[in-house]
């Protein structure tokens, strides 16, 4: 029959010898043959936006992508808003810069805080985000894989008013509904209403608080050793000024004889661009340019594939109640198992087999 | 309280002056690229090769000389017995190279005894369930409850087929073999030792081949059906014009005009291997690795891969709530 042998040996490829071109295999290119794939393809990205009405969250997702998304938009007054309820829009916008395609959607929702009664005022949310790991659960175990679509939400931008003294018994339940959903960056909205002292108090406060209720936001990823300083310190100077004081606009005004985007007050005018009037700059730096990649791996990697855990064993565990089973599945722990654990999960690693496949693991198929 | 302006919303095409912080009107969304490759180049790659056909033909050294180190199985033993074994054998050495901070972790699979035996009927199944297993064992990791982040991947992604330099046409076997082969795995087809032929029996051993392959409907890499645009067609088309590549393997280095480079020195002369005017070795290295190896991998996992996924789900009924879409 057949033989599989692996052998594992370390053979060193000569490297960097630059008068040695012959060493040289190419596969090194290899990189920027994905990367003309992926400019090919094109990119997206779902972020949602979340918060009262009035905290300038249309304005920042205006400034922040240099479009203007909200033209048509009715605001509604007082008396039409008290028996709204939260709902949730999508705008899509296709970006493309130096040849890079972006399909980025925004997911609105409006009316989120805004009633006199709060309760579950998150729970069209939630639910909207399970929605969409659901129909990728979906796509990914079906059929045709081939154009699976990506709705699945990226980042979602929680402002918190600058008004108060911290996190708002609202904010708090918002965010523990959702932060194992989905990658929670808490924003500190409107922010050119406070001094630079009150804006470190607020922050620090706010920073107490998340800790405090136990609310997992988006960690930005540990750097490596092997990168430089600057980039270390650019980093740690990212960690330590979260969560971000943003102030948005989408007008542009002239300030110290340049044209700059920012807000013309009697007393002076804020620069959105300004590193020292706001945190703009850091949140898009932050969400474009450095971890766009890194938020929707951890979306894919840990909030998807706890919802997927989380749905098979409701599957599976609902099957066993329908057969009758005898001993009822136990909901499995997500942190690394011991082996009473790896025992129950290779059992229910079979349950889903046989489930999905209708015939137990082991059996092999024939050629 | 005045405005300077009403709202102005600048668009994205501005690259007008420069404001403190930055471009005006850049977002900077291209920047998904460099973290797109930083991520790449820490997790490395994987490539998984096959080398298929009969015993001498030059398998072992072609691996070597396209890697330019020893990476076939023949080095990785003390003492190779060179012995025909009794039935096929699949034998996979895996290798982690880098070259310019790019990690790659190749795996070249052998299958000594293909071939060579007096009755060869069905010398392709066990090969043919080696790459079959690869398949399940991927799928298996795909629905476990607790996947891995990344699965690793021994799915073959590329099958290098060594046709030995007859100058006549394909053999029975060979058109057994990539027939049945090509349609679950990329094909490379060879000419093995092509310093055996002369121009002309190279040019006219390979347009039979190309006739033959296409009156049989074996469809080798890169396949028709899967160019992606008029770009890629163009590219490919070139390639497709070129198959097989006719190859010379070596490892030994000799000094020609004052160079050292690969080759086989005989008395009437020396046969460079990177050389295209002496052999096609240059072209297939470029192919394989420096242009096409992505290419290899996605069709692998997206077209391979998936019909073969397809084809357990149906065999077992599928999934309950779904149907097949086209």
């Amino acid at each position: 029959m057949t033989a599989n042998i692996r052998y594992k040996s370390r053979i060193p490829v000569k490297t960097e010898d630059s008068t040695e071109e012959k060493q040289y295999v190419g596969f090194a290119t290899l990189p920027n043959q994905v990367h003309r794939k992926s400019v090919k393809k094109g990119f997206d990205f779902t972020l949602m936006v979340a918060g009262e009405s009035g905290m300038g969250k249309s304005t920042l997702v205006n400034s922040l992508f240099l479009t203007d998304l909200y033209k048509d938009r009715k605001l509604l007054n007082a008396e039409e808003r008290i028996n709204q309820t939260v709902e949730i829009i999508k705008h899509t916008v296709d970006i493309e810069e130096k040849g890079v395609k972006l399909k980025l959607t925004i997911v609105d929702t409006p009316g989120f805080g805004d009633a006199v009664n709060n309760n579950e005022c998150w729970k069209p949310i939630t639910d909207y985000i399970d929605q969409q790991f659901e129909q990728y659960f979906r796509d990914e175990s079906g059929l045709n894989r081939k154009n699976i679509q990506d709705n699945r939400v990226h980042c979602c931008l929680y402002f918190i008013p600058p008004f108060g003294h911290g996190l708002r018994p609202v904010d708090v339940e918002f965010m523990k509904a959702l932060h194992e959903k989905v990658n929670i960056i808490p924003l500190i909205a409107k922010a050119d209403c406070l001094t630079p002292n009150e804006i470190k108090k607020l922050k620090d406060r706010i920073r107490e608080e998340i800790d405090k209720f136990g609310i997992k936001v988006y960690q930005f990823p540990e750097c490596d050793s092997d990168e430089d300083e600057e980039f270390k310190q650019l980093d740690k100077e990212l960690k330590e000024c979260t969560p971000f004081a943003v102030i948005g606009s989408n007008t542009v005004v002239e300030a110290r004889g340049q044209r700059v985007r920012g807000r013309l007050y009697p007393w002076g005018i804020v620069e959105v661009e300004n590193q020292s009037h706001c945190d703009f700059v850091k949140l898009r730096n932050m969400l474009i340019r450095s971890h766009m990649h890194d938020l929707k791996d951890v979306t894919c990697d840990v909030h998807y594939e706890n919802y997927r855990a989380q749905c098979i064993q409701e599957m599976t565990s609902k099957l066993a109640q329908d057969n009758r089973m005898e001993s009822p599945i136990p909901i499995l722990p997500l942190s690394t198992p011991d082996v009473e654990t790896e025992k129950l999960i290779k059992m229910k690693d079979e349950e889903v087999w046989r489930i999905i496949f209708r015939r137990p693991q082991n059996q092999t198929q024939e050629e | 309280m005045s405005e300077s302006a009403k709202p102005h919303p600048p668009s994205s095409q501005a690259k007008g002056e420069k404001s403190h912080a930055g471009e005006f009107g850049y977002v900077g969304i291209d920047a998904i690229l460099e973290q797109m490759r930083r991520k790449a180049m820490k997790q490395g790659f994987e490539l998984n090769i096959m080398v298929v056909g009969q015993s001498g033909l030059g398998k072992s050294t072609l691996m070597n000389t396209l890697f330019k180190s020893k990476v076939s199985r023949k080095s990785a033993q003390p003492n190779p017995e060179e012995r025909i074994p009794k039935t096929i054998e699949i034998k996979s050495i895996s290798h982690d190279i880098e070259e310019k901070g790019v990690r790659m972790k190749l795996t070249v699979i052998d299958t000594p005894g293909f071939g060579d035996h007096i009755n060869n009927e069905n010398c392709w199944q066990p090969i043919m369930k080696f790459i079959n297993d690869q398949y399940e064992a991927y799928l298996q990791e795909e629905i476990n409850i607790n996947r891995k982040k990344r699965i690793p991947d021994s799915r073959v992604h590329c099958c290098i087929y060594f046709i030995p330099p007859t100058g006549h046409c394909l053999r029975p076997l060979d058109v057994e073999f990539m027939r049945r082969l090509s349609k679950v795995v990329n094909i490379v087809p060879v000419i093995a030792k092509a310093d055996t032929l002369t121009l002309e029996e190279r040019d006219f051993f390979k347009q039979k081949i190309r006739e033959e392959l296409r009156a049989n409907e074996i469809d080798v890499y890169p396949q028709k059906e899967f160019d992606e645009d008029a770009e890629d067609r163009m590219i490919n088309d070139k390639i497709r014009e070129m198959i097989p590549f006719a190859v010379v393997g070596s490892d030994q280095e000799y000094q020609v005009n004052g160079k050292r480079i690969l080759g086989r020195k005989t008395k009437w002369g020396t046969i460079e291997v990177e050389n295209i005017a002496h052999c096609e070795f240059a072209y297939l290295r470029d192919l394989l690795i420096r242009t096409h190896m992505q290419n290899i991998k996605d069709i692998t996992s997206s077209i391979h891969f998936e019909t073969y996924r397809v084809r357990r789900l149906n065999e077992s009924n599928g999934l309950p709530h779904h149907h097949l879409e086209v």
